[in-house]
């Protein structure tokens, strides 16, 4: 890596003052609750906090042998696979495409990322608004084609829309830093390969996404965070989990049971193995991608 | 740009002075998750109440969805900053009364504000479903309704149907859905919303089925849900069979079918009486009707039950607090708060006064659909599977059946395999929460 | 140059055109809802055409639609959005870049557990740990105020992670002339990292105001007052889920008012955006 070589300046005091805001504002707002929460995952309370128990790992136990556990365990996997490669696969497609032309350049790009500036609860609501089989015109237009649209009780479909919807959102971020990172690729390393006589789709593959291993990394983790948390407010607007369970991540369930149906202990719990398997992925990520990956 | 600040620094100004000047008052906070007109409705209301006196000043706001809005208020209650009046829908009603020690009955603090709470002075079927076993009443009820049917004129005319004879029973809506169906007068012959609370709960009320054991749960948490009697099991293969081609479609866990019928695309359709509104301002030609039973059952058509939510008071107040919430509560209890109440936002009136003074003006002779749930609520004295159903979990209940339905209308499991996966994974969620 | 055949050329302008037909449609969609009439948009299929009710639904919204929204008018909720939006930008660019400074720039004890401790926060949204951290406000008497609604959201680490990235790429070379230059830390810090990061400052800007604009959960939490809240929740108050009647023409009025600001946030910084990205991957 290329930190261990680092040039770095001799002082004992000023680094932890420099982090001392940050760290600050952690540990108050974010591990002081998280704490907490793992406090609450050994308890079992009402909802009003009038009555408490220890019980240990009951909970735990009872949520890891929950089938709906690991159903929403899969769903999430699928849902953040498929978020994460779409919006990243359009994304590169398009800037590269943007990077190819020479006029309207400036054009596309602006009008490319305009979702970018949209609230997912807000982005929520126009997919259903278009793709609602009871009000939506698209749904409308898709259904009179003759197509039996209907995420309602279609799960498959279901997972289409918040899919799409999740993936829509992301689209102009990551067109955004590919088009970055396009730029930034120097044009001569290109230009000898297409002297060598390699072709467009090698110098593709052989130069032009290598170098763009940093982005990619970059966008991964982003991706993967915005696929696992940041959609709630989209799954929340557009399936609510449904129909049955086909829609319910992980993170909604944790929002679920303990926000909807107040079983604060599971809920819990489930915070708690979130934070475990979060972890773990990062770790992995970092350890694993980023050894691969040039800083220039 | 500096025109823009200077307006909103001096938006910002006239609102701390006027915060400023309110010290001398007891703020009543109230928290709500009312929305659009409903909304203003509220803020109406507590605007009138702030004028009508000066010694308390309601303040409302907004918390998000009913779920939010309750979660909100319990979150802050750990925290010791609960809100003086919180409004919770019907579902949480079982919540809030397990709640021992958090909330204090809305019986208790009318008395405290010197008007002795009377039973018959209220609406009965509203008012059972908001009190205990022995008829204290825990909470206020706000905005009530109840479910009945829908129709759309045009399309029973297309299909050759009696406009003005809106089907009684469930077989003659799956008929008539059939023939709107068949004759390509519309895309689907019936939908509803909220196949939890019309088609179970009240379903079970109507007619005269248990929904669970211990009076649903009225007499005690300790519930073992019946809904997958034979009856149920029929009804719901019914709705089942229908919607393999069409007939009956399905628009969502809660109010969204609404949209459907309101789009011409279903002929029939059941919904809360609240949803009239919207029916009205979409400009359709529509008709209403009571809620359809099913013929097979003995006692059909007992009573349904009311939609809603109803205002609950936080214990831990001081004194002054309850008196200003007794006040306010005095004040929407009043006859003609309670008839505008009902007249314009179609609530159902919480008081009998209410209900007969808007009988007298001739309301109901233009809008007969407005009565029509109060007569479903009237007509018999509940019986023991009638007056509500109580679970501390219903929201999860819900949802569990909810999930098993999406699959039954989906083809993946029979009505009779729904109901008894509804059965079985809802006895555990009330175990579970209940402690055993 | 490389070659670049005119045929290639124009299958990427046919592929941007059908890209930004659907990136864009949802939004344009949106503004034509915006400008129909309330029995328009409830029956499906709505127009591809822009309606003639423009100006009506409009200044409905802005200016006879104030009850709509607890009395607080639509003016009020954008200010406190920028508010939010604004202070956190500026808050979390100045936490993080500091941080990331220390992290990259210098070597002590407990370096990688602190980068760690602070890695992690990326991960873990709001939503799950919602009733302790909101113990926390109240325990510290920030509900219903703006350093409530911005503080605690300064803490997560995307633009740490992202000065990070940049910093690693400064040569060691410029440290070193640096030192040799007698420059202290401050100094580099003040006179070579801060003007080389300008424009990852100003891309980051974009991308915090655009993250503190678009919240949800939390101004819903930690606000009690109506004129409190942001934009966004306003507009969820005009839509109702249950029995009320939802004036669905002006929800999209107020929804586009939503999304504008923040649109054009990110079109007219553009350029630095953009460039501030190329810069951090150079």
């Amino acid at each position: 890596m290329a930190s261990s070589t680092r040039v770095t300046f001799p002082n004992k005091l000023l680094p932890y003052l420099l982090l001392a805001p940050q760290l600050a504002i952690t540990a108050i707002f974010f591990y002081w609750p998280a704490s907490q929460a793992i406090y609450q995952s050994v308890l079992r309370e009402d909802p009003f906090g009038l009555s408490t128990q220890f019980v240990g790992l009951d909970n735990f136990r009872r949520v890891i042998s929950d089938p709906n556990y690991v159903n929403s365990l899969q769903v999430t996997v699928i849902f953040s696979v498929a978020t994460a490669l779409i919006a990243m696969a359009l994304a590169l497609l398009l800037a590269v495409m943007a990077d190819k032309v020479i006029r309207g350049k400036g054009i596309y790009r602006t009008l490319l990322i305009w979702p970018y500036a949209v609230a997912p609860a807000i982005a929520g609501m126009l997919w259903l608004f278009l793709f609602n089989p009871s009000m939506g015109t698209l749904a409308y237009l898709v259904r009179s084609a003759g197509y039996n649209w209907d995420p309602l009780l279609n799960g498959d479909q279901a997972m289409v829309l918040v899919v799409s919807a999740a993936a829509w959102k992301q689209i102009s971020y990551n067109f955004l830093f590919f088009v970055a990172g396009l730029q930034s690729i120097p044009k001569s390393l290109i230009e000898a390969a297409a002297i060598d006589g390699a072709g467009e789709t090698k110098r593709f593959w052989t130069i032009i996404f290598p170098l763009l291993a940093p982005t990619t990394f970059f966008l991964l983790v982003v991706n993967t965070v915005y696929a696992f948390f940041d959609t709630f407010g989209i799954i929340h607007a557009v399936t609510g989990g449904g129909p049955g369970k086909a829609t319910e991540t992980l993170v909604y369930k944790v929002y679920n049971d303990g926000f909807v149906n107040l079983i604060l202990g599971d809920s819990a719990a489930q915070s708690v193995i979130l934070m475990i398997i979060v972890i773990g992925l990062t770790a992995i990520q970092f350890r694993y991608v980023e050894r691969k990956v040039h800083y220039g | 740009m500096t025109y823009r600040g200077t307006r909103l620094s001096l938006a910002l100004g006239i609102m701390l002075a006027s915060s400023t000047s309110s010290f001398a008052l007891t703020e009543i906070s109230w928290w709500h998750a009312m929305t659009g007109a409903n909304n203003e409705v509220v803020e109406t209301l507590s605007k009138e109440f702030n004028e009508s006196q000066s010694d308390y000043k309601v303040v409302p706001v907004f918390k998000g969805t009913y779920p939010e809005t309750l979660n909100a208020g319990i979150a802050a209650f750990r925290a010791k900053q609960a809100p003086d009046i919180m409004q919770v829908f019907d579902a949480g009603t079982g919540v809030m009364m397990g709640a021992q020690g958090a909330i204090k009955p809305v019986a208790d603090i009318l008395s405290m504000g010197g008007t002795k709470f009377d039973k018959s002075l209220y609406l009965p079927g509203i008012v059972s479903y908001y009190s205990k076993p022995d008829g204290t009443m825990l909470s206020f009820p706000y905005n009530s309704s109840s479910p009945i049917l829908y129709y759309n004129k045009d399309i029973f005319k297309k299909a050759g149907l009696d406009e003005n004879n809106p089907p009684k029973t469930w077989p003659e809506v799956w008929e008539a859905a059939k023939k709107i169906k068949t004759s390509g007068a519309a895309n689907c012959g019936f939908t509803s919303t909220w196949l939890t609370w019309i088609h179970t709960e009240n379903f079970a009320a109507w007619n005269d089925l248990s929904f669970g054991s211990n009076e649903n749960g009225i007499a005690g948490t300790d519930v073992e849900l019946k809904i997958n009697s034979p009856i149920f099991v029929k009804h719901f293969q019914e709705l089942a069979d229908l919607a393999k081609d069409g007939t009956f479609r399905y628009g969502g866990r809660t109010s969204e079918a609404k949209q459907l019928f309101i789009s011409g695309e279903c002929g029939i359709f059941t919904e809360s009486s609240g949803g009239l509104g919207d029916v009205i301002k979409s400009g359709m030609n529509y008709g209403t009707g009571q809620l359809p039973y099913e013929p097979e059952a003995k006692g059909a058509p007992q009573n349904t039950i009311p939609g809603g939510a109803s205002l609950w008071v936080f214990a831990g107040k001081s004194d002054e607090q309850y008196k200003g919430v007794a006040a306010f509560f005095n004040f929407l209890s009043k006859t003609e708060i309670q008839a505008r109440l009902h007249q314009v936002s179609g609530y159902l009136p919480v008081t009998l006064a209410a209900y007969e003074e808007t009988k007298k003006s001739g309301f109901y002779d233009k809008n007969p659909a407005r009565e029509i749930p109060i007569k479903q609520m009237m007509g018999k004295a509940p019986t023991e599977n009638s007056k509500g159903v109580r679970l501390v979990n219903l929201p999860q209940v819900r949802d569990i059946e909810n999930e098993e339905y999406e699959n039954m209308l989906a083809g993946k499991q029979t009505a009779q395999q729904a109901l008894d996966n509804a059965v079985k994974r809802g006895n555990a969620a009330i175990k579970q929460a209940i402690g055993q | 140059m490389i070659q670049n055949n005119p045929i290639g050329r124009f299958i990427a302008h046919i592929i941007l055109i059908i890209g930004i037909m659907i990136v864009a449609f949802p939004i344009y969609y949106t503004f034509v809802a915006s400008t129909q009439s309330l029995q328009e948009i409830m029956r499906p299929p709505l127009s591809l055409l822009p309606g003639n009710h423009f100006w009506e639904n409009y200044s409905a919204a802005l200016f006879g639609g104030v009850g709509r929204i607890g009395g607080v008018g639509v003016d009020r909720l954008l200010f406190n959005t920028i508010v939010m939006a604004l202070a956190i930008a500026v808050g979390k660019i100045a936490i993080s870049i500091l941080s990331a400074y220390a992290i990259v720039f210098f070597r002590f004890p407990g370096r990688m557990i602190f980068f760690w401790l602070i890695f992690i926060t990326l991960m873990l949204p709001v939503e799950v740990r919602i009733l302790p951290t909101y113990k926390v406000m109240v325990d510290l008497g920030l509900i219903d105020t703006y350093t409530g609604l911005t503080l605690p959201l300064m803490a997560s680490a995307t633009a740490t992670l992202l000065f990070r990235q940049f910093f690693m790429t400064i040569p060691g070379e410029l440290v070193e002339a640096a030192r040799v230059d007698g420059a202290g830390p401050w100094r580099f810090f003040k006179d070579i990292l801060l003007p080389l990061s300008k424009t990852n400052i100003a891309a980051l800007f974009v991308i915090l105001f655009i993250y503190g604009w678009t919240q949800y959960l939390w101004p819903l939490l930690m606000t009690n007052r109506n004129d409190m809240t942001t934009i966004v929740i306003g507009l969820r108050k005009m839509i109702s889920f249950a029995d009320a009647d939802t004036e669905w023409h002006l929800v999209m009025v107020t929804c586009i008012l939503a999304i504008v600001p923040p649109i054009l946030v990110v079109m007219l910084m553009q350029r630095w955006f953009v460039r501030g990205l190329v810069e951090t991957e150079k």
